[in-house]
């Protein structure tokens, strides 16, 4: 593994190692052991071409937990929104010398093209592009998942899995999708047909209009944002309306199965797609998955840089 | 200077030689003392191959291309006439810029350059450009087109088609539903979704087709279709042709082998408008290109700089160069595959391009008394495609590296050797 | 490939390491026994078994990952982690006594070194290994060895334990890759 472009980039096994791994380095970092000395003298860069200060500081915290120098690069809607600019910031990095570049990019795919070796040769990994992937986010969930529900299996065999919400643009679920189903779980997706990607039948989904419906079966329940947006293109007529259908509020929350966990990749709109009652009930576990975003994040880098270089191409 | 072409093999298989004197065909026993021989050890000959759709950037974007370099990229390619689309910088809506490119044509002097006018002034999709002085002008200009942009509003269409029968000139539309395609990147499909790039429904082309050739049989017009993609736009033709209404259509290269699976990676040079298909598609086009459904083929030579594809997907040109592979596609996909012979070729590529632009002395046979344009391919030979080896000023070829069968090795336009030895 | 030490050998080894710990600490009470996984781990487990046959009493005993603190890291590909269990009294003012299978160069010690030094500040620190095999290359030396067993570089010094081999044995062999 030389980049974490996509979460089709990781085995089975692969992604077991990185969750294993994860949950070791929460074991120590939650003892006395703060800092670890691994990636001391690594340069890794967070090229952030889009608002997003959570996953930035979580991977920041990760990289600096493991000693690497860490470079914040945002450049929002300025000289990176030309595809031009991506080219010549790639080879900058690369002059520069930087072991990694953590990329969040409005463009699906542009962590690709600076995967391309012609631009910048370190290792890659994918933060968030546009409306592809988000694979640090999906291993998150997944660890988050197997820590309240997996009763010590390595996988998600058996588990149930609902990701509420826009479909059609949310990259966390599209990852999310892609690995669930690797570790075995059974997901399914719910949002009103217009948030649906075409061709969704054939993913190794169920997909479901009527969130009611799924409520009661499910182990973990997974709420997307809703991009306020999405009302001026016509997805759904109103806030108030779409919230009624596919928001999560007190009463579904008591529709759940008594230990079911409830998600939220965030930043949430309250009030929208979940309700502050819910959000902040005992069975969430959002704020949790902030911290575990961490420990996944250095078992990533770990695994990409701890080792000896990698030569070749993309994968 | 005079030729005798030894050793060919004309579109209807039979050998023969041909006699080139003062730009026509003539009886070899007339050629005068001094011509040239050349043997050409049985290749194939055809017509000069005609582009109906080429994109030669001039005047506005000469980075990407001239209609000089475009011209030679075109003999390269084994075409004698190519037509420059509208799409310039000024837009070719005026009897000037027509003009002007025309005369650039003239000047470079390798193949004619037939320009296509604009429908509405500037692309901008609302006025009628003046179509009329634009036909009278030197150019005579037979084909209109807003081509990258569809001429969406229907009255502004069905007046355009009315117009162009003054002259008996053809409307080229580029089927594109606007609405249905903001900010489109790619076909939609699994893929599409799979990628998270937005989706470009196969209906968004479909919609407009129908709603044209509707529009072409009120009027009793002449409508051409752009660069046809999809399975359903082929049988709408192949319906609209059973009822008798004058709609012709073409198919580009790259929709004839390339599907949408070569997104995959992101390469934006595979980020074309309209955008690749399925493979049910392909097979489609490739099957209404066999039976006369499809009239012909076009490049939509579109050449790009290369920052302009060096970059995201999302915010590269839409686009690829096609002059110079466009023969040796058509042979693979088409004659390779035995779904037509060099007759179904010249026919597609020559004879019907040349029929629908009403362009004279091209698409003819290669007769005594006709103008000599043809093309002289090795269809033996195999080549592997360079990007940095071609004769246009872009780079943006979807097939750098592919191996494809039939070399050009000659040009002849208006009886001149303009590529080969 | 040779064996070098026999089953009775290691056992009897233990037994002498506990001792010689006890002897050296004067009881078990400060003594905080740290593995280093795999085998050391399991040896950790084994002398604090003996210990507390000899005391009567639960020496507390952990396991130490040293794959975090290496300085060949970037020699080869990154390994999965081993757990680090710390006993609940912690390090702080205890004798900590690291245990691994085979004292070679010295690395693995100096990263448990590194490994301890961030988890806290013990009274001291002693190393108890099965085997030492020379070649060191670094200043570490054991405290409590099982045998000490002259080595050229190039011979393969494999430590087998019930709990994860099967057996108990320690063979020697020519050449290859350890």
């Amino acid at each position: 593994m030389k980049h974490l472009l996509s979460i089709n980039d990781l085995s089975r096994d692969e992604a077991i190692l990185i969750l294993d791994t994860a949950s070791e380095l929460a074991r120590i970092s939650d003892g006395p052991m703060k800092k670890l000395p691994t990636l001391r003298g690594r340069t890794i860069v967070n090229l952030f071409a889009e608002d997003s200060t959570r996953t930035r500081i979580s991977f920041e915290a990760a990289a600096k937990r493991l000693s690497a120098d860490v470079i914040n690069f945002a450049a929002k809607g300025s000289s990176l929104s030309k595809g031009e600019s991506l080219k010549d910031t790639a080879q900058t990095l690369q002059a520069m010398g930087a072991d990694a570049v953590v990329i969040r990019h409005p463009a699906s795919g542009a962590p690709f093209r600076l995967a391309d070796n012609q631009w910048m040769s370190g290792a890659v990994i994918n933060a968030g592009d546009g409306t592809h992937e988000h694979p640090s986010q999906a291993l998150l969930d997944a660890y988050t998942i197997r820590k309240h529900l997996g009763k010590g299996a390595k996988d998600l065999s058996g588990l149930r899995v609902a990701i509420v919400g826009d479909i059609l643009h949310s990259r966390v679920a599209r990852s999310n999708v892609l690995l669930l189903t690797k570790l075995g779980a059974h997901v399914t997706l719910v949002a009103p047909p217009t948030l649906f990607p075409f061709g969704v039948e054939s993913w190794p989904v169920t997909i479901s209009y009527d969130l009611d419906s799924v409520i009661p079966q499910v182990d973990a329940i997974m709420m997307l944002r809703i991009q306020q947006e999405r009302m001026h293109e016509i997805f759904f007529p109103s806030a108030r309306e779409y919230s009624r259908y596919y928001g999560l509020n007190r009463d579904r929350v008591n529709a759940l199965n008594p230990k079911a966990i409830i998600m939220h990749p965030g930043p949430m709109n309250r009030g929208l797609e979940i309700t502050a009652d819910a959000a902040d009930s005992a069975r969430s576990v959002i704020i949790e998955q902030v911290s575990n975003g961490v420990s996944v994040r250095m078992a990533i880098l770990y695994l990409l840089l701890g080792g000896a270089p990698i030569e070749g191409g993309i994968n | 200077m005079s030729y005798l072409l030894k050793n060919i093999t004309l579109p209807n298989g039979t050998k023969a030689e041909l006699a080139i004197q003062d730009g026509h065909f003539v009886a070899a026993s007339s050629l005068t003392k001094g011509h040239k021989m050349l043997d050409m050890g049985g290749k194939q000959v055809l017509p000069g191959l005609v582009d109906l759709h080429t994109h030669l950037r001039e005047p506005g974007f000469e980075e990407s291309e001239t209609v000089a370099t475009g011209s030679l990229s075109a003999v390269r390619g084994g075409f004698t006439a190519i037509s420059a689309m509208a799409n310039t910088s000024p837009v070719a809506d005026t009897a000037g810029v027509v003009e002007q490119v025309y005369r650039l044509g003239q000047a470079a002097g390798l193949c004619d350059v037939f320009p296509i006018g604009a429908v509405t002034q500037g692309l901008n999709g609302q006025t009628l450009s003046e179509i009329g002085a634009m036909a009278d002008s030197a150019a005579r200009v037979r084909v209109f087109s807003d081509d990258g942009k569809c001429v969406f509003d229907p009255l502004l269409m069905r007046r355009a088609l009315e117009y162009v029968k003054k002259f008996d000139g053809v409307i080229a539309q580029h089927a594109q539903e606007p609405t249905l395609t903001q900010d489109s990147q790619m076909n939609e499909g699994e893929i599409s979704a799979q990628l998270g790039l937005k989706g470009w429904p196969a209906v968004a082309e479909e919609a407009i087709i129908a709603r044209d050739v509707l529009l072409a049989e009120h009027t009793k017009s002449r409508l051409h279709i752009c660069h046809l993609t999809t399975a359903g736009g082929v049988e709408i033709i192949r319906w609209a042709k059973t009822r008798g209404i004058q709609v012709t259509a073409e198919v580009t290269p790259h929709h004839l082998l390339l599907t949408d699976d070569y997104a995959k990676n992101y390469d934006p040079i595979f980020k074309v408008n309209p955008p690749l298909r399925l493979e049910s598609d392909v097979l489609a086009l490739r099957a209404g290109l066999a039976d006369g459904t499809i009239d012909i083929v076009a490049t939509d030579h579109a050449p790009h700089s290369s920052e302009s594809k060096d970059c995201e997907w999302a915010v590269a040109s839409f686009g690829m160069v096609g002059l110079e592979t466009a023969l040796s596609i058509v042979i693979k996909t088409m004659v390779e595959t035995g779904a037509m012979n060099y007759e179904g070729v010249a026919q597609c590529l020559s004879i019907a391009p040349a029929r629908i632009g009403r362009y004279e002395n091209h698409g003819q046979s290669l007769e005594v008394g006709n103008v000599a344009n043809l093309t002289v391919v090795d269809t033996a030979a195999k080549w592997v495609v360079d990007r940095d080896l071609m004769s246009t000023r872009s780079k943006n070829t979807p097939f750098h590296g592919f191996e494809l069968p039939g070399v050009v090795t000659h040009t002849f336009f208006n009886g001149k050797l303009v590529f080969g030895e | 490939m040779k064996t070098v030490l026999p089953a009775p050998d290691i056992s009897r080894a233990i037994v002498r390491i506990a001792h010689e710990i006890l002897e050296r600490y004067d009881g078990a009470e400060s003594i905080t026994l740290l593995g280093i996984p795999t085998r050391g781990a399991h040896l950790a487990t084994r002398i604090a078994a003996a210990i507390n046959a000899i005391e009567g009493g639960e020496v507390a005993v952990g396991t130490l990952d040293t794959t975090m603190h290496r300085d060949d890291l970037r020699t080869r590909s990154p390994k999965a982690l081993l757990p680090t269990l710390i006993p609940a009294a912690g390090v702080e003012g205890r004798h900590v006594v690291l245990v691994d299978d085979v004292l070679f160069s010295g690395r693995t010690i100096r990263a448990a070194l590194d490994a301890l030094g961030e988890i806290g500040r013990p009274t001291s620190v002693s190393l108890a290994v099965l085997v030492d095999r020379g070649h060191r290359e670094l200043p570490i030396k054991a405290d409590f060895v099982g045998k000490n067993i002259p080595t050229s570089r190039s011979e393969v010094i494999k430590v087998n334990l019930i709990e994860v081999d099967g057996t108990d044995e320690v063979t020697i062999s020519e050449g290859g890759v350890k």
